[in-house]
């Protein structure tokens, strides 16, 4: 027990003897040990997502090597379960039932995209355990889950930004470079796709309060094997900005055969398909001037609560560990975890109750940006900050570099957009 | 109109190409390979693999692929389907599903869930221009050239061969094939090696005019399932024209409404199925 929290403990009789009664509890009791439970799609069609994982579990693991000094006082051993869901949504609630029913985990964390938090937040709040997810705009989390603006959920919290960010931030990005402001959409018929195209709640009433014209032709299956009657749709339209929410396979396709049409649009932002280095590599130099948006960036000015680390250097020690690039999901996955390690910091107790009320109470500044849940669009939900970024050469390589920010004004923009290039 | 409709011809092409591979195999051992888009997507990676390490150009990476595809196709058939065969379809079908599930996660752990394609040297982006606004690009062209040689090609082999004669024969009656002298699974053996080729093609070229990735195998079964059952089993032709049909009433779904497209596809596809069962232009007996 430290100087500091023993004095706090004196400050009343009734406190004072408080600390009598824990100043005994090693002599009688073993170190307890606190479970997280962590799901994510290690497997399966989104494992893009769960790159950086192990590096994630492996640095984490490090800090809590020496175990946990709650603020209480109270020391206590972390274990941390990992469980694939396989991107499978059953899957995922199998798995977290396992964790709640059989391991007896004391949180759960889980991420990226609804496919996963959903299923996991559901089961947790079935089961009265505390759980706290990300990566996954909150609307889909909240609405899909049939959440009650009012009263909210009991167990279950999330932090990510929401569709009126991305739809600020793209709107604002095809304003800064000169168009005929005729946008051609893919929004495919999924749920990231109806969300964007919905008639009230998504991307259409706010381009035409900006006075873009919007070339929609409408929600279609996908896979889609030819694209060709959309970009003749487009083409005779003039569309001069292409933006969408579809696979890397649909979008290279897509691209390739603009290409072959001679279809050459001034802004390409297509979430989904260009968010990571993998996917822009196989695209090749047709990448470069790819817009896109950013939940997290090395240029973002945020410092890890967890190790200190600006942005940054995170992504740097990511390169050095695992040799490949930094991808997006890195920030989301660390900032987790240090919700995670600083909720059961604060409650130093095994109490579901106490862990909940720590949640709660979250005002923490992680390297994804402060997440603070008292502040949210609505009760459970806290927001972090989004930009928009452009692929842009780097020496030989193609970059991420941050081109919008009118969302997030905190974090700077690296550069000027850029209209696509053709030679 | 027209663009449409030779849009909607090459994309057939396509799915010609996906679904020959399977054609055959059916058509000779009554075998349905669940397996077949994982197949593909696994020589698609295989083709990428040997482009990053030998530096070679397109074509000589296909020819390199296709002995690599024959003879593990062989040995596939030999070690593998050759015992699950009877008269019961389940046990193949069983087989190839959980071969499938396997080749999903081996790539994955082999190569991680990113996207790659083959570089093709800027051959996906290049097209012939038509006049009048009307392109068409060089790599669906080459996909339907390549489509029709090897339907022409699988047909002559089939009629005129005695490899050909041979499938024949164990298609029909696999007991008086063998009281003729036959190994009916040294027959197999060659189709299901033949069918790997086909396979292997149509991985290169997926490879080349899109990305792939470890888990977008299932999805490409289901318009080669559908091209073969519209044409007719057991005929080549047949496939390629019931991968046409396909190609082009989904292109001209997509003309009227981008929702339609895909279930264009597969209403054709059941309104065949009700009209005539064995498909258009069957060769074989179901």
């Amino acid at each position: 027990m430290t100087n500091k929290s023993r004095r706090t403990f004196l400050k009343t009789a009734l406190a004072a003897s408080a600390a009598v009664g824990t100043l005994q509890s090693p002599f009688v009791h073993a170190r307890q040990t606190l479970k997280i439970g962590y799901v994510s799609p290690r497997t399966g069609p989104l494992a893009a997502f769960s790159e950086p994982d192990e590096f994630t579990l492996q640095q984490v693991r490090k800090v809590l090597a020496k175990g946990l000094t709650a603020t209480n006082g109270e020391q206590f051993d972390i274990e941390i379960i990992y469980k694939d869901t396989q991107s499978n949504p059953n899957r995922a609630a199998e798995v977290t039932a396992e964790l709640i029913l059989k391991d007896g985990v004391d949180l759960v964390v889980a991420c990226s995209t609804p496919t996963t938090t959903n299923p996991v937040a559901d089961q947790c709040e079935l089961n009265g355990v505390p759980c706290v997810t990300n990566d996954a705009p909150w609307q889909p989390y909240f609405f899909g889950r049939g959440g009650d603006p009012k009263t909210g959920f009991e167990w279950t919290y999330h932090f990510f930004w929401g569709l009126e960010d991305i739809i600020g931030s793209y709107a604002s990005l095809w304003e800064k470079i000169e168009t005929n402001k005729s946008v051609g959409a893919l929004w495919p018929n999924d749920e990231d796709g109806l969300a964007w195209g919905d008639e009230n709640r998504g991307f259409p009433p706010v381009l035409a309060k900006k006075g873009f014209q919007i070339i929609d032709r409408g929600r279609f299956q996908v896979p889609v094997n030819d694209f060709s009657t959309f970009i003749s749709a487009f083409r005779e339209k003039e569309v001069e900005i292409i933006t969408g929410v579809i696979t890397p396979p649909d979008f290279a396709n897509f691209w390739n055969q603009s290409g072959q049409m001679g279809f050459q649009p001034k802004i390409v932002t297509v979430a989904k398909a260009t968010e990571f280095p993998a996917a822009i590599k196989a695209i090749g130099d047709r990448a470069e001037g790819l817009t896109v948006e950013l939940m997290w960036s090395p240029a973002n000015p945020f410092n890890s609560s967890l190790t200190g680390q600006t942005a940054r250097e995170l992504a740097d020690e990511y390169k050095a560990t695992t040799g490949i690039a930094w991808t997006q999901t890195l920030g989301m996955k660390h900032s987790l975890f240090e919700v995670a390690i600083d909720v059961l910091k604060r409650a130093g107790s095994k109490e579901p109750e106490v862990i909940r009320d720590a949640i709660a109470s979250t005002n923490l500044n992680t390297v994804a940006g402060s997440v603070n849940f008292q502040h949210g669009p609505v009760p459970n939900v806290a927001k972090t900050p989004l930009v928009t970024g452009q692929w842009q050469k780097r020496g030989k390589e193609l970059e991420l570099i941050i081109v919008e920010n009118s969302q997030a004004p905190m974090i700077p923009v690296e550069s000027e957009l850029m209209p696509m290039k053709y030679s | 109109m027209i663009e449409t409709i030779t849009q909607g011809i090459l994309l057939g092409g396509l799915y010609c190409i996906f679904a020959l591979g399977l054609s055959l195999m059916f058509g000779v051992m009554r075998l349905t390979n669940i397996a077949l888009g994982d197949q593909i997507i696994i020589s698609g990676f295989i083709a990428i693999g040997i482009a990053s390490v030998l530096q070679l150009n397109i074509v000589l990476i296909g020819l390199a692929l296709l002995p690599c595809a024959y003879v593990s196709g062989y040995l596939f058939q030999r070690a593998v389907l050759n015992p699950t065969l009877s008269r019961d379809p389940v046990p193949s079908l069983v087989v190839t599903f959980g071969l499938s599930i396997v080749i999903q996660n081996v790539l994955q752990e082999l190569f991680s869930a990113n996207p790659r394609s083959l570089d093709s040297g800027g051959l996906n982006t290049q097209s012939i221009d038509l006049g009048g606004g009307f392109v068409i690009g060089v790599l669906p062209l080459i996909i339907f050239a390549t489509a029709i040689a090897c339907t022409f090609g699988l047909q002559m082999l089939f009629s005129k061969t005695s490899t050909g004669r041979s499938f024949r024969a164990v298609s029909d009656d696999r007991e008086i094939a063998e009281l003729m002298g036959l190994s009916a699974k040294k027959v197999y053996a060659t189709a299901t090696g033949i069918a790997f080729c086909l396979i292997a093609i149509a991985g290169l070229f997926q490879s080349m005019r899109t990305t792939i990735s470890p888990a977008d195998g299932p999805s490409l079964l289901l318009f080669a399932f559908e091209a073969v059952i519209i044409g007719g089993m057991g005929s080549f032709w047949g496939t390629f024209a019931g991968a046409l049909i396909l190609g082009i009433t989904q292109q001209i779904g997509f003309m009227f409404d981008p929702a339609w497209g895909i279930w264009f596809g597969h209403l054709v596809f059941i309104i065949i199925l009700f009209i005539k069962p064995n498909g258009l232009f069957p060769k074989t007996k179901g």
